[in-house]
């Protein structure tokens, strides 16, 4: 299907269906039980998954497939939300030229600080990318602003303000990001008795594009492209030596991600037409790392589970608080339960990040491959014990049959 | 003249502070081979020892003052701290007036021991794993302390004053024969100085004037044949990242007057601080500490309006833009060895 084989197909199909039903999976608990705190399926919310999404799987081209470690990445996202708010602030506020240009401008710089950065590997270009990274933030956050100049407004943030020209933009368009009319705030609310799921325009049109690339992340993977690329990352040396140059191929590979960073950027920024410095912060470099890691890099699915999984529990943590750790507890005597409560108080609300810190460890430390060799590592062991219990088996029609030789 | 040289002074306190940094960096990097991303949070984690001294000096009970009153003529409530309570009121005072030098005493064994626990329990399952993977756990690990330090301080930074001995400034132009108020400076900025310099010489002095010190150079070259030689090479390895780590707490707790501490100062350090070890040359301690002078004062330099007014912002990205056609031109750094790293 598609030009994928059977296994990418299925892959493929899951991640599509569960893209396209993720108001309904995402709110599996009536609204106003208890369990309501769990549902993730607001718009907003479900956009960040598929936007980070995106990031993460072109994070994943390069990081996953190469091996180079980037630790700017979050320069070409933050790009990508310049150039989308500039467009909303000149032309008009439909996303589809907003997105294309936020991919071009990354895309452009992805270009030129890749071909500076790659020609150092390892811990060089680590350093290297983050030292971009760190100058753009710099540059975006108080150079970039100055009253002559004023590209990024600074500490702000850049947002589109009424007298702005937009010299595209009809009084029949509605005032927010819209895709030819149709605007990205606009849901349809369905109630079932009890349930209430969101179906939101901007979050179909992150899904549609997220699937899209998901496929061309497939493609790459499966083309002889990616074969090459993961070439680099077993032996760029020995590569080297058959006489092929490999820097075009990982050059390739970094402006494709930082391309992927920009659409990000500029789908973060139709949803929510504010681009803010911060965004570029190595903070943010971190988190797409993490989120990669987290799910698998180097696997197709890894890095969609893991962008979901990060801003899911962000979402959570960060709303529980200790009325609701004493809900948890409350079953517990009345020491242990305050107890417990002092535990778990500094992992929870703000203290989301030192959770996600700690994660990040114990993902690095035990689990290098991440969640999707965590799941194959389990199937492993349910899959050993069948074959011990068919190998017993067989081990007793082996013995029975000893006798007799 | 004096403007050069106020420049030069100007760039001393932060490029003392990225010579240590980088100093430890390269220490750890030269005898483990480990990139540290956690080294920045070792360097907040010493600034946080000075405010915890200072608070626990600052430790207070409320006596009743009879010589003050308040406006009904009640005797007036007032904080004692204890210090001042056991040792008596002058004594007690300038204890907690000096602090932050104190806490130097503090610093050092908690460092040895935050050092020590970090390589025995996390980094030494790393030295067979890619350098990635050391950045990515390190990286980890910087999060942690800093969400940790959070957790107990805030995230809005804390002054740390230094002793009012050292309050003030000196007017260096007038002692070097120059016009009165030219080149005005810190007192605390000059101590701190003189301290890295210190700890640097201290440094050096100890690898190489000791035995210990030689074992471990001798280590750096050749780990393996080392510890043929029948020599513990790994348990000293271990203790120079403690040493690493004393040196970056030293130079934050002596830090925390210019600047006063929040928790995410480290990463802030870190980031230029790895630039400096990427200029001096990966693996080399004098590269690190010539870098680090360097940078700082090219920093200062670009900082001044002559610079900026020429070109905007360029004191946000002077140090990038050295390190970024450093690392093009010339890929071993200013000092470092042909060969080592320069992939």
């Amino acid at each position: 299907m598609l030009g994928l084989n059977k296994h990418d197909a299925m892959l493929f199909v899951i991640v599509l269906i569960l893209t396209l039903l993720a108001p309904f999976l995402l709110n599996p608990f009536p609204q106003g039980s208890s369990l309501a705190q769990f549902n993730a399926g607001y718009p907003d919310l479900m956009q960040r998954f598929v936007i980070y999404g995106i990031f993460a799987i072109g994070f994943n081209i390069l990081f996953g497939l190469t091996g180079y470690l980037s630790f700017g990445h979050a320069a070409f996202l933050g790009m990508g939300s310049y150039a989308a708010v500039w467009i909303f602030k000149l032309l008009t506020y439909n996303v589809v030229p907003a997105i294309l240009l936020s991919v071009i401008v990354a895309g452009l710089f992805a270009l030129v600080i890749g071909y500076i950065s790659l020609r150092r590997s390892g811990i060089y270009f680590s350093i290297l990318t983050l030292a971009f990274a760190q100058m753009s933030f710099a540059l975006a956050y108080s150079v970039l602003s100055n009253p002559k100049f004023n590209l990024t407004n600074g500490e702000t943030g850049l947002q589109v303000y009424s007298n702005d020209p937009q010299w595209l933009h009809r009084a029949s368009l509605p005032d927010m990001p819209h895709l030819f009319g149709l605007s990205v705030r606009s849901t349809y609310t369905l109630r079932m008795n009890g349930w209430t799921f969101d179906f939101n325009s901007g979050y179909y049109i992150c899904a549609a594009i997220m699937i899209l690339m998901f496929y061309l992340s497939i493609r790459i993977f499966r083309s002889p492209f990616g074969m090459m690329l993961r070439a680099i990352k077993s032996n760029q040396q020995r590569l080297n030596y058959t006489g092929l140059n490999s820097r075009p191929y990982t050059l390739a590979a970094f402006v494709i991600s930082g391309m992927y960073a920009g659409l990000a950027g500029g789908l973060l920024a139709a949803m929510d037409p504010l681009a803010g410095a911060e965004r570029m912060q190595w903070t943010a470099s971190g988190e797409v790392v993490l989120m990669t890691i987290l799910g698998g890099a180097g696997t197709l699915i890894g890095p969609v589970l893991g962008a979901g999984f990060i801003k899911y529990f962000e979402n959570i943590f960060s709303k529980i608080n200790d009325n609701v750790l004493h809900q948890w507890f409350a079953f517990l005597p009345d020491g242990m339960e305050d107890l417990m409560v002092t535990i778990v108080h500094p992992f929870i609300g703000k203290g989301w990040n030192l959770t996600l810190g700690l994660l990040f460890m114990i993902v690095v430390i035990f689990l290098p491959g991440g969640l999707v060799e965590g799941g194959q590592r389990v199937g492993r062991v349910f899959r050993r014990r069948d074959r011990k219990a068919s190998g017993a088996e067989a081990e007793a029609a082996r013995q029975r049959r000893t006798p007799a030789e | 003249m004096d403007a050069i040289l106020l420049q030069i002074l100007n760039g001393l306190d932060k490029g003392s502070a990225y010579a240590l940094i980088a100093l430890g960096l390269t220490l750890i990097f030269g005898t483990l081979g480990v990139v540290n991303f956690a080294h920045g949070a070792l360097f907040m984690v010493g600034a946080f020892c000075a405010i915890f001294l200072q608070r626990l000096l600052g430790t207070s009970f409320e006596i009743i003052d009879e010589t003050q009153k308040d406006f009904l003529g009640n005797p007036l409530k007032v904080q004692a701290p204890y210090i001042e309570y056991w040792f008596g009121k002058d004594i007690g005072a300038s204890i907690i007036d000096w602090s932050v030098p104190l806490a130097i005493l503090l610093t050092i064994p908690v460092m040895l021991v935050i050092g020590y626990v970090m390589e025995r329990g996390l980094i030494r399952h790393f030295y067979k794993r890619p350098h990635a993977d050391q950045i990515l756990v390190t990286f980890g690990l910087a999060i942690v302390l800093q969400e940790i330090i959070k957790y107990f301080y805030g995230a809005n930074p804390i002054q740390a004053p230094e002793p009012s001995a050292f309050k003030g400034s000196v007017d260096l132009g007038m002692m070097l024969g120059f016009q009165a108020n030219a080149i005005v400076y810190p007192i605390w900025r000059l101590v701190y100085f003189a301290f890295s310099v210190v700890i640097i010489a201290g440094v050096f002095a100890f690898l190489q004037f000791t035995t210990f010190g030689m074992v471990v150079r001798a280590g750096m070259v050749d780990r393996e044949t080392v510890g043929m030689l029948g020599i513990n090479i790994d348990k000293r390895f271990t203790i120079m990242f403690g040493i690493a780590a004393a040196v970056a707490g030293l130079a934050g707790v002596m830090y925390a007057p210019i600047n006063a501490p929040n928790y995410h100062m480290g990463m802030d350090f870190l980031v230029l601080s790895f630039v400096v070890v990427v200029v001096g040359g990966m693996g080399s301690l004098p590269g690190a500490v010539l870098a680090g002078f360097l940078l700082g004062i090219l920093e200062s330099a670009a900082s001044t309006t002559w610079a900026t007014t020429t070109i905007p912002g360029i004191n946000q990205i002077i140090i990038y833009l050295v390190a970024i056609i450093v690392l093009l031109t010339r890929p071993r750094g200013l000092m470092g060895r042909k060969g080592v790293m320069e992939d």
